[in-house]
């Protein structure tokens, strides 16, 4: 096998590509936490001294925190909505067929590939035409919009996996339609749910260009961190802030694959779960 | 509607919750912008007589024209550089990786989600006059004086935006990369085929559709990509997008943003479907 399909490139230089790869991918994240943790005012090497004082300055600005705040209230109602929505639609997407099935998929799936700036704009025209305010309800909706197709793609191989035949003998049994979902359906997609509803709290959480667009006077985390970006003043703790964000979504995505492959290890793709992260 | 079976109502009543607000929040504020672009806005009176005006200074004007072919190119270049990048990886990660393929796919995707924002900024970090790497190469005699090329131009959007959409460029051609096969490869090479043959005649046209996703996937979204280009393209890297921001904010004038915006994703979405046929053509069947 090795022979058959390996020895187009060789196998060590591959080895040595991806090891390249990966420390471009990981140069600026490895710079955050260094920064967070420099005791200098200036963002810049050579480092001059381990301090923590950026952090503890996250402590008293009010201002980060309604962000954080605003932040968290719209993540969490756009990750409930969005994978609600994204259930409705991976459901019928995996368990019937209908007419023109593949073009309202497609339509629904559109802000996957759409760049922001069009969602942002085309939401700002029509909030300006009705005479609405924004808001962190306008924040949402955009997010929302964004967020379903995340979730459609997850939810689709929680549905794709399950084994209709337990639904069936859940009817067979006496059971209702609304009671064969809460007691059959719904603990066997449940590890994707979580996973959904992760996912999508951590793409709203770090979205920016629609909450840019969109917000009102309250401000989201992202869009504080751009009107921090101006003063140099400000760049050490917005490391660290940064620091911070990132060890919160690393550890949302490490929970949101363990359920992941709790999901397809469920549904007997084992291949998938066997080559898990541990 | 009769006509319908059982189960076409029933996919159709579950599926419209999910469309009634994908046409409700996505087309009709798309359609709305369309008609925005062929109205006219003076201060915060809107004129909603029909006119071209706002096309015909998008396509006219140099500034609007200069920012529209910097951001195709731009984006088209990233495009290629994203997915020649990202194809090595992949196929290192489908034909080598033995087991822990999850793992290798769950650290790359880890960069992404860290905060877009400090991404961004971290790159001009390391690409400034007193940058991570000008230090560094002048540290190890390298270089004399700091490079200046590499930050608040073209060449800062590519890299940064080439590091940004990684991962969307890697899942695509892996996944497609999974699929083939590899009784065709034992096969081709049985029938005596060296190894550059079989990665031309077989990998690399079963693995086109991956690629044609992964090209679209980047392509259309960095045309419109806003902060990259404004935070480490100083004047000659602002894009479309930035001009778009403009229009809507400082200069008020919504309805040239508008046509700026509807004539990029015009322009993209001819672009993405000739990609799309042409990968169409040149992939898919093994030969």
């Amino acid at each position: 096998m090795m022979r058959s399909v390996g020895n187009f490139i060789s196998s060590k230089w591959l080895v040595v590509y991806a090891v390249a790869y990966m420390l471009f991918l990981y140069a600026p994240v490895i710079l955050l936490p260094l920064f967070a943790f420099n005791d200098a005012t200036v963002v810049a090497f050579p480092l001059s001294g381990y301090t923590t004082k950026w952090f503890s300055l996250l402590w008293s600005t009010d201002a980060l925190h309604g962000a954080v705040r605003n932040s968290a209230i719209v993540a969490m109602t756009t990750a409930l909505i969005s994978t609600l929505l994204g259930a409705c639609a991976a459901r019928s997407a995996a368990n019937y067929s209908f007419p023109g099935k593949k073009g309202v998929m497609g339509f629904i799936m559109l802000p996957l590939v759409l760049p922001e700036i069009i969602v942002a704009v085309a939401l700002l025209v029509m909030l300006m035409q009705l005479g609405m305010s924004l808001s962190l309800w306008t924040v949402i909706a955009g997010h929302v919009l964004i967020c379903t197709p995340f979730s459609i793609a997850i939810l689709s191989s929680a549905f794709a996996g399950m084994e209709n035949s337990l639904e069936e003998a859940s009817f067979d049994l006496g059971e209702t339609r609304w009671g064969t979902f809460r007691r059959v359906t719904l603990p066997l997609i449940m590890p994707g749910v979580v996973s959904s509803l992760l996912i999508t709290f951590t793409i709203s959480l770090d979205e920016f260009i629609i909450a840019f667009f969109l917000t009102g006077t309250d401000v989201t985390l992202p869009v504080y961190i751009w009107s921090q970006l101006r003063f140099p003043s400000k760049l050490p703790s917005v490391m660290a802030l940064g620091t911070i964000l990132l060890i919160v979504s690393v550890v949302l995505l490490i929970i949101a694959e363990v359920f992941r492959q709790r999901a397809a290890r469920r549904q007997g793709m084992d291949a998938g779960a066997k080559q898990g992260l541990v | 509607m009769p006509s319908l079976s059982q189960e076409s109502r029933r996919g159709l009543t579950l599926l419209s919750p999910t469309l009634i607000y994908a046409l409700v929040m996505l087309a009709a504020p798309l359609t709305m912008v369309v008609m925005f672009s062929f109205w006219t806005q003076d201060y915060l009176d809107l004129d909603k007589t029909f006119t071209f005006a706002n096309y015909r200074e998008a396509w006219t004007q140099p500034i609007f024209q200069v920012l529209m072919w910097r951001s195709l190119r731009i984006s088209l270049v990233v495009t290629t550089v994203t997915v020649i990048l990202a194809f090595p990886i992949a196929y290192y990660l489908s034909f080598h990786v033995k087991s822990r393929k999850a793992l290798w796919l769950f650290l790359i995707t880890v960069p992404f989600w860290t905060s877009y924002l400090l991404r961004v900024f971290l790159w001009k970090v390391i690409l400034g006059y007193n940058g991570v790497l000008n230090s560094s190469l002048m540290e190890l005699g390298i270089i004399e004086k700091p490079l200046t090329f590499i930050l608040y131009n073209a060449n800062a959007v590519v890299l940064t935006l080439a590091h940004a959409w990684a991962p969307f460029a890697i899942l695509p051609i892996f996944v497609a990369l999974e699929k083939i096969d590899r009784s065709l490869l034992e096969a081709a090479e049985d029938l005596g085929d060296g190894p550059l043959r079989r990665f031309f005649r077989i990998t690399l046209p079963l693995a086109m559709p991956g690629v044609v996703a992964s090209t679209l996937i980047v392509l259309i979204p960095t045309v419109g990509d806003y902060i990259t280009p404004k935070l480490v393209g100083g004047t000659d890297g602002l894009m479309v997008a930035n001009m778009i921001q403009i229009q809507f904010g400082k200069a008020n004038n919504a309805p040239l943003g508008a046509a700026l915006a509807v004539s990029s994703m015009v322009v993209v979405a001819a672009i993405s479907v000739g990609i799309y046929f042409a990968g169409k053509k040149f992939g898919g069947k093994v030969k």
